[in-house]
């Protein structure tokens, strides 16, 4: 590890970043900023006044009103900032304008460095299309199969004996599920052929049908990389990322319970590949789609710091914005491959503004208490304060809440224990999921794929609640009216508050009021 | 102070006074031994035969929900000497307030006023976190009064419709 320690910052380190984004990332960026010595100055839309990056920065410049086209994407209006701020550089965080080759583009001409890669290589790994072309050459392996119409039974059998079943038939012409055919063995092929076919015919006018492997529940297993401004490119270990909830992410963990250390070099060494083959800078991750069987195929790469980069930060001991910020600013690496070493196992859950009782649909308003975990082996990322109101315009993550430990049981233990210490009340979480997700056996064994959450939430919650319990909440009810009466009066809106200070007072006499129209 | 509460739907009844040492609690008649200190505003610590208890009290603007550790309990208080204690609010009878569940924008109004409308007809479609979610009527009757217009934005606890 020693040569890990980084060396003095250069002389050409900035002097003052602006971070281009709000929430949990801004304040992430601001802090390490505080850490490197550089001012930072963040940007606010109209409902972000008192949103906790700005409370962070050094600085801080009003972009615009609340929709994010008219502040958080407005190239012209951030650039500006930068300028009247005399920044130097940008982080553009995850999400907004972190992929937009246009305002890297604009930054550069801005004589503003964008802490990211190039807009070049944005752009290439931007389009699919362009990506896989470009990659193929670079021996960057992609779902198997034929790209053009099948042309006898005999050649449908070799096909699919050579990529492994189950395959999959595809309508060339095709879409919503017309003429395609799963089909497990090849005994079942001939006659999935000439229905796929058929059906094909009859639907789009053309029989033509290809083959390609099928992927049932695929795990999505990442890689993240870093690769500075001199040509040296790093691997730093997987995340398993299969716990989505309609394409979102919902927990992480690294390493994954499935890669071996050989399978993981190998990931690895692909992402380096790609990251090369694109000409890529700083931090990026190359996403995979993994079948069962542990073959892994490049599904695209996100070219910028993740979500979930702290696991990754955990289990390797890195910072990676630090890394970020020193690549841009010219630095070398400062170690190599070999001096990487993963260390125990982190896991994290994204807590949304979200009600998991009800469909799981979003939650904004006034946070009136907010209890934190803290203790041993837990990270909290959080954008997030007790009489903060959550604004309804966007995303509805406010925190991440990082668990740490020598091996994957522990690191779940110490999450578990975290997300009970943890309370959000005012608004609904989805801190409860967790609970369920961590304590669920398929999760423990680490049987989780792409459709591992939908199976989950299928199943009736066990019933937590039970008289013993529900008695303790009948005497505490009383006695929060004896011990804590101001808000109860307030409550029913009998009380004027008159207390101008607290906003979460002024809620609830709003909430008052609206109770006393009843 | 006798109270009455419904924890989850179920009743009881909670006798409490203060002594010189702690309290006289009995729950549903039935005499509990009981200790508490409020840690801070909306958090109890319950210590009962021996059992240690952290509850944590929630408000939105329609309902109160108490956290006996992880589980979330619905409660309600009602002190029956009480003049200003909350009555059954949902009751069927006598118009009936649509409360905004969470601040947003309203898209649309699915209905006209005076319409009349069925118990979960659609009523206002409010924009909140690039979700759109459809405010539904609490009972079956006339739409007496629509309040916000599309596109007006709401907060949490704004009376958005009333039906009769």
């Amino acid at each position: 590890m020693q040569s890990i320690r980084m060396t003095k910052p250069a002389p050409s380190m900035f002097k003052k970043i602006l971070i281009a984004n709000r929430g949990e990332i801004a304040v992430r960026v601001i802090r390490a900023c505080r850490e490197l010595g550089i001012q930072s100055v963040a940007v606010y839309s109209d409902v972000d006044r008192a949103s906790l990056h700005v409370r962070k920065a050094d600085e801080a410049y009003h972009i615009g009103p609340p929709a994010a086209a008219e502040s958080y994407l407005n190239i012209d209006r951030i650039l500006d900032a930068a300028r009247r701020s005399g920044a130097d550089a940008i982080h553009p965080g995850y999400g907004f304008l972190s992929e937009n080759s246009r305002f890297a583009h604009a930054c550069a001409a801005a004589g503003i460095k964008f802490i990211g890669p190039t807009a070049a290589a944005m752009e290439l790994m931007g389009s699919k299309t362009r990506a896989r072309q470009h990659l193929e050459k670079a021996n960057i392996p992609f779902v198997p199969g034929t790209s053009r119409g099948l042309t006898s039974l005999e050649e449908a059998v070799s096909v699919a004996e050579k990529i492994g079943y189950p395959v999959m038939l595809k309508a060339a012409a095709g879409g919503g599920g017309k003429g395609m055919r799963l089909v497990h063995g090849s005994d079942q092929l001939a006659s999935a052929l000439e229905s796929a076919q058929s059906e094909a015919e009859r639907a789009f006018g053309d029989g033509e049908v290809y083959l390609e492997k099928a992927l049932i529940n695929p795990r999505h297993i990442e890689m993240q990389i870093l690769a500075d401004e001199h040509g040296a490119t790093v691997y730093l270990g997987e995340r398993e990322c299969s716990i989505q909830r309609r394409h979102q992410k919902v927990l992480e963990e690294s390493p994954s319970p499935f890669v071996d250390s050989d399978m993981q070099c190998r990931m690895g060494e692909v992402a380096v590949r790609v990251a090369q083959a694109a000409g890529y800078t700083n931090a990026g991750t190359i996403e995979f789609l993994v079948d069962q069987h542990k073959n892994f195929y490049f599904l695209e790469m996100n070219t910028r710091l993740q979500v979930e980069h702290p696991i990754t930060e955990l289990t390797t001991g890195l910072d990676l914005v630090h890394l970020q910020i020193r690549i841009a600013a010219g630095e070398k690496l400062p170690f190599t491959q070999d001096d990487v070493r993963l260390r125990g196992h982190a896991i994290e859950c994204r807590i949304y503004a979200e009600d998991p009782d009800n469909n799981f649909l979003p939650s904004p308003g006034t946070i009136t208490l907010l209890l934190a975990p803290s203790g041993p082996g837990i990270r909290r990322d959080s954008g997030m304060y007790e009489g903060w109101t959550v604004p309804i315009e966007y995303d509805p993550l406010l925190a991440k809440l990082i668990g740490y430990g020598s091996d994957r049981k522990q690191a779940a233990a110490r999450l578990v224990r975290a997300l009970h210490e943890y309370f959000v009340g005012g608004i609904k979480t989805n801190i409860s999921l967790f609970r369920r997700i961590l304590n669920d056996e398929e999760f423990q064994q680490g049987r989780v794929d792409t459709g591992y959450l939908d199976r989950l939430l299928a199943r009736t919650p066990d019933q937590v609640t039970d008289e013993k319990s529900a008695e303790v909440a009948a005497i505490a009810a009383g006695l929060f009216a004896v011990l804590d009466p101001t808000s109860v009066a307030q409550t029913n809106g009998s009380a004027g508050s008159t207390s101008p200070s607290a906003a979460v007072a002024s809620s609830w006499k709003k909430a008052g009021r609206s109770e006393a129209l009843h | 102070m006798t109270y009455d509460i419904t924890i989850e739907g179920k009743a009881y009844r909670l006798e409490l006074n203060r002594t010189g040492e702690g309290w006289l609690c009995r729950l549903n008649g039935r005499a509990v031994d009981i200790d508490a200190v409020l840690a801070r505003r909306d958090v109890l610590s319950v210590i009962l035969d021996g059992k240690a208890y952290e509850v944590k009290r929630e408000r939105t603007p329609t309902d109160m929900h108490l956290w006996v550790g992880s589980v979330r309990y619905s409660a309600q208080v009602r002190d029956p000497r009480s003049l200003r204690s909350r009555t059954g609010a949902d009751g069927a009878h006598g118009p009936r307030k649509l409360i905004a569940p969470m601040p947003g924008k309203i898209v649309r109004v699915l209905v006209k006023e005076n319409s009349e409308v069925d118990a979960g007809q659609g009523l206002l479609v409010v924009e909140a976190m690039k979700m759109q979610n459809e405010i539904k009527s609490p009972k079956k009757g006339v739409v007496r009064k629509i309040i916000p217009a599309a596109g007006a934005s709401v907060s949490a606890g704004d009376v958005l419709a009333v039906v009769e």
